[in-house]
């Protein structure tokens, strides 16, 4: 580990040719060049994700280009577009059915906060009421270059993540749920309309 | 292409015992539409569709509208006996018109390139099951509007071949285009509210009446 060897012994070694590394480090580099991510779109926001992974922006160059189409295979969701209350449960158990460890990209105003149909009856404002989100990109929708920086901001994360100890990451932690309540169609509105345990609305903040 | 008028003599003509109104619309507009009574709705659209004069075989837009309950004071003349004397005075009477759905369909001709003349239908009232009779056996692309104002207005069609909600979930009950609509109270913080969304503000915060706008409003005691 890094933060266990001497950075200049490390390069000293380098230097005679051997390589000194840890599990964490091998694993964390494997893991985060080679997401895979869920391949769905729900609005304009796919657009500009179906760009990202042609040739002009070339996902590949961060080993993302490996679209899956079944859950089973992907790592990564970018919920890109606008969430509908009919679609929701859809995404979630989408989520539920992927295998761990799992990553959220909430792309676009749509899929963060609603939008500009945040004030509408029937788009859920905000994935981030049934999922945990990793990465938010603003914009609407966001240019390709920003769902790139949002996929090297992920890369930084699982770079970070540790295998043991107190802070390992929520995928190797059996209290973490890994699944989460799907919602239900009510009459009014879904059932219920975000979950309490992840979902805290935002407070205002004044003096 | 001929005139409404026209149009309305010729439909009532064709099918016997038709009612058919013409609905002036003042707007800049100017689009005058017909109104069809529910019972002979289906054969006067199938003369529209079939007359040679006519042909009008493209249904482009079906839609709803919903007009709620309203009252329209008038300003009215008055003859009455004041002081022994008979003087006109005005007096203010008011109107009441009872609420109903509509759904308006907009009618083109392909083969003879004109266009539009616009029908409507109206419910009686705005109640639950409120009905009117399908053109969708007449024109096969009004099934999917048709059942879009089903779905949000609550408008039965009649004759529909398959009339479920298109856009919201089976298990919804609500209306949501229908005027006295109003949405599931899930408000969330906004920095800037304004218009609707500053009264539903209001609703969660506490009002400061010391400011103007937006920031007369604080955190809610938890």
């Amino acid at each position: 580990m890094s933060d266990q060897i001497d950075e200049g012994l490390r390069s000293e070694l380098q230097k005679r040719g051997v390589w000194v590394t840890s599990t964490q480090e091998l694993y964390n580099w494997g893991r985060k060049n080679s997401i895979w991510p869920l391949q769905f779109g729900l609005a304009c926001c796919a657009i500009e994700m179906i760009a990202t992974a042609a040739s002009r922006y070339d996902l590949a160059r961060f080993g993302g280009e490996v679209f899956r189409p079944s859950p089973r295979q992907a790592d990564l969701m970018i919920v890109a577009g606008t969430v509908t209350k009919k679609m929701a449960p859809q995404i979630v158990r989408l989520y539920n059915q992927m295998p761990d460890p799992k990553y959220v990209i909430s792309m676009g105003a749509c899929a963060i906060s609603g939008g500009p149909f945040k004030q509408g009856y029937n788009v859920l404002k905000g994935i981030d009421r049934y999922i945990p989100v990793d990465v938010y990109i603003p914009g609407c929708p966001p240019r390709p270059e920003a769902l790139l920086h949002a996929f090297m901001e992920l890369q930084r994360k699982i770079d970070g993540q540790k295998l043991t100890g107190q802070d390992k990451a929520s995928h190797l932690d059996r209290e973490q749920p890994s699944e989460f309540p799907v919602p239900a169609f009510g009459a009014h509105d879904l059932e219920p309309p975000s979950n309490p345990n992840i979902f805290r609305p935002p407070a205002i903040e004044r003096a | 292409m001929q005139s409404l008028d026209e149009i309305k003599a010729r439909a009532e003509a064709a099918v016997p015992g038709a009612k058919i109104e013409i609905v002036p619309n003042p707007g800049p507009a100017n689009q005058p539409s017909l109104l069809l009574d529910h019972e002979h709705a289906g054969a006067v659209a199938l003369f529209l569709r079939d007359d040679p004069a006519l042909k009008l075989d493209h249904c482009s837009n079906v839609t709803g509208v919903d007009w709620l309950d309203r009252k329209v004071s008038k300003k009215v003349k008055v003859k009455k006996v004041v002081d022994g004397a008979e003087k006109e005075v005005e007096e203010s009477q008011e109107e009441f018109f009872p609420g109903y759905l509509e759904a308006v369909y907009h009618l083109f001709s392909m083969t003879l390139k004109h266009g539009p003349v616009v029908i409507r239908m109206r419910t009686a009232d705005r109640a639950q099951g409120a009905q009117l009779p399908s053109l969708t056996p007449v024109w096969r692309s009004a099934e999917f509007q048709e059942r879009e104002i089903f779905d949000l207005y609550g408008i039965k069609f009649d004759g529909h071949p398959d009339l479920r909600r298109i856009l919201m979930w089976d298990e919804f009950e609500d209306f949501p285009m229908r005027k006295d609509y109003r949405e599931p109270d899930d408000y969330e913080y906004e920095p800037t509210p304004h218009d609707e969304v500053l009264e539903k503000a209001k609703q969660h915060y506490t009002p400061r009446p010391q400011l103007d706008g937006a920031e007369n409003l604080t955190a809610a005691q938890q």
